[in-house]
């Protein structure tokens, strides 16, 4: 008990790493998630099949594999060791973020891309025989249906996302697992940190899964 | 290519076997998960309410936390909750935990949550009528579980079945902080004695992907033997 209370603070200031992490590689994600689902949509063979391979290769490997060829592989290449990107590359919370920007952006741009295809036809149809251009389309109708319809599936990706951030304490980040296991490893009284760093951990998954929901309710406009 | 020579010259014997590693610690987890899953969902579905409760804590925490805090949990409380046990019965010395045992426990506790859901929404899809009929028709009860009610489930778990299997399957990689000598482990070693990370990491990358292209196939023939007649 006297443990729980002592790592309380350290654990609840490491926090602050794991939702920096979290909230940044998000938001970069969605940029990338739409940029490959808008490719992914066009009509160019070769488009397609680079956002097919992209998606592919980065839900089909562990987080952990993406993050270690980033941050120790390629410190290895010799060019980007001389270019302007080393100062991006040597960084471990730089390599994070771009680790799971790109990890995030592919489950991302499956996501959006299954909701765009579930827009019903007729739909762009009557927008279409009602003269508006393909712009007010886009913006007016796929995008805010879109959105609406993706938003259950990122609601997940997002509370994925969160806990894959624990993985940047492998790249010697000090998140909230990493000073977890720092405090374990020192007092080897792994089940009261796990109860707190837990608590913390389940506490913003389900902020998260409100947050979704009361968005979900709001972009309702059945009601 | 001379780095992944068979034998004693490269790397690939050694990768060879922690392939072998990651794909049996995936299978134990998953059983393991499937065991609890089944004890879970029933809980889950009962309509007692303490057992409801149990269900939902299970799997709220379990998906809820990282996977590498749970793997840090037991990795470090194993080997302390043995001892403590052997205390009981008069042993006093210290009692290191197999890793592999460790490593399978842990994730296969963390997929048993994801099953968990899977099995629950099975099993309340399928249609109250098929029971029902089962009954009137004076099956026995192990007699419609596994001629009637399984398969029809199997049907409609088995791409939900296989999300859980890629997902244990890469949680797998996590288990190399504990030394146990899989795939991510091995490239770690090889990456660290010849200094050439770039490679061994990529080739770990191929690997996880021959080992999801290679699942992924197999659970597509499988939801095919199972969607016959539909």
């Amino acid at each position: 008990m006297e443990l729980m209370i002592e790592s309380f603070p350290r654990l609840l200031n490491a926090t602050i790493l794991t939702i920096e992490l979290t909230l940044l590689s998000l938001f970069f994600g969605i940029f990338v998630g739409a940029f490959f689902a808008v490719l992914r949509t066009s009509k160019i063979k070769i488009f397609q099949v680079i956002s097919y391979y992209y998606s592919y290769i980065f839900r089909g490997t562990p987080l952990l594999v993406q993050i270690f060829i980033i941050y120790f592989g390629l410190g290895q290449v010799e060019w980007l060791r001389e270019s302007f990107l080393w100062v991006v590359f040597k960084e471990p919370y730089s390599c994070a973020i771009i680790a799971f920007t790109l990890n995030t952006g592919a489950y991302t741009s499956e996501i959006f891309r299954s909701a765009f295809e579930t827009i019903q036809k007729g739909l762009i149809e009557a927008a279409d025989g009602l003269g508006l251009n393909k712009l007010h389309i886009f913006f007016k109708i796929k995008l805010p249906l879109a959105i609406k319809q993706s938003l259950p599936a990122y609601g997940n990706e997002m509370i994925l996302m969160l806990k894959g951030t624990s993985l940047a304490s492998t790249v010697t980040l000090l998140d909230l697992t990493g000073v977890a296991k720092h405090i374990i490893s020192t007092t080897f009284k792994p089940v009261e940190v796990f109860i707190v760093a837990g608590s913390i951990y389940l506490l913003m998954t389900f902020i998260i899964h409100n947050f979704i929901k009361i968005l979900e309710k709001k972009l309702d406009y059945s009601k | 290519m001379g780095l992944l020579a068979y034998g004693d010259t490269g790397w690939g014997d050694e990768l060879f076997f922690a392939t072998l590693m990651t794909i049996a610690v995936a299978l134990v987890a998953i059983f393991i998960g499937f065991f609890l899953a089944a004890i879970f969902a029933s809980f889950k579905l009962s309509s007692i309410r303490i057992l409801n409760l149990f269900g939902s804590f299970y799997t709220t925490v379990f998906r809820g936390v990282p996977e590498l805090l749970v793997i840090y949990l037991f990795f470090f409380g194993s080997s302390g909750a043995v001892m403590y046990v052997a205390k009981i019965f008069g042993y006093d010395g210290y009692i290191e935990v197999n890793a592999f045992f460790t490593g399978a426990l842990s994730i296969g506790i963390i997929s048993g949550a994801y099953s968990t859901e899977v099995f629950r929404g099975a099993v309340q899809s399928i249609n109250k009528g098929q029971f029902e009929a089962s009954k009137v028709l004076g099956l026995k009860k192990k007699v419609y579980y596994y001629k009637i009610i399984i398969p029809q489930m199997l049907r409609l778990a088995l791409p939900n079945i296989s999300n859980v299997w890629q997902i244990t399957l890469k949680d797998t990689s996590l288990i190399s902080v504990t030394g146990l000598v899989e795939i991510m482990r091995q490239s770690y070693i090889a990456a660290g004695s010849t200094r050439d990370p770039l490679f061994f990491y990529s080739f770990a990358a191929v690997l996880y992907l021959f080992l999801t292209f290679l699942s992924m196939k197999l659970f597509n023939n499988l939801e095919k033997h199972y969607s016959r007649g539909y």
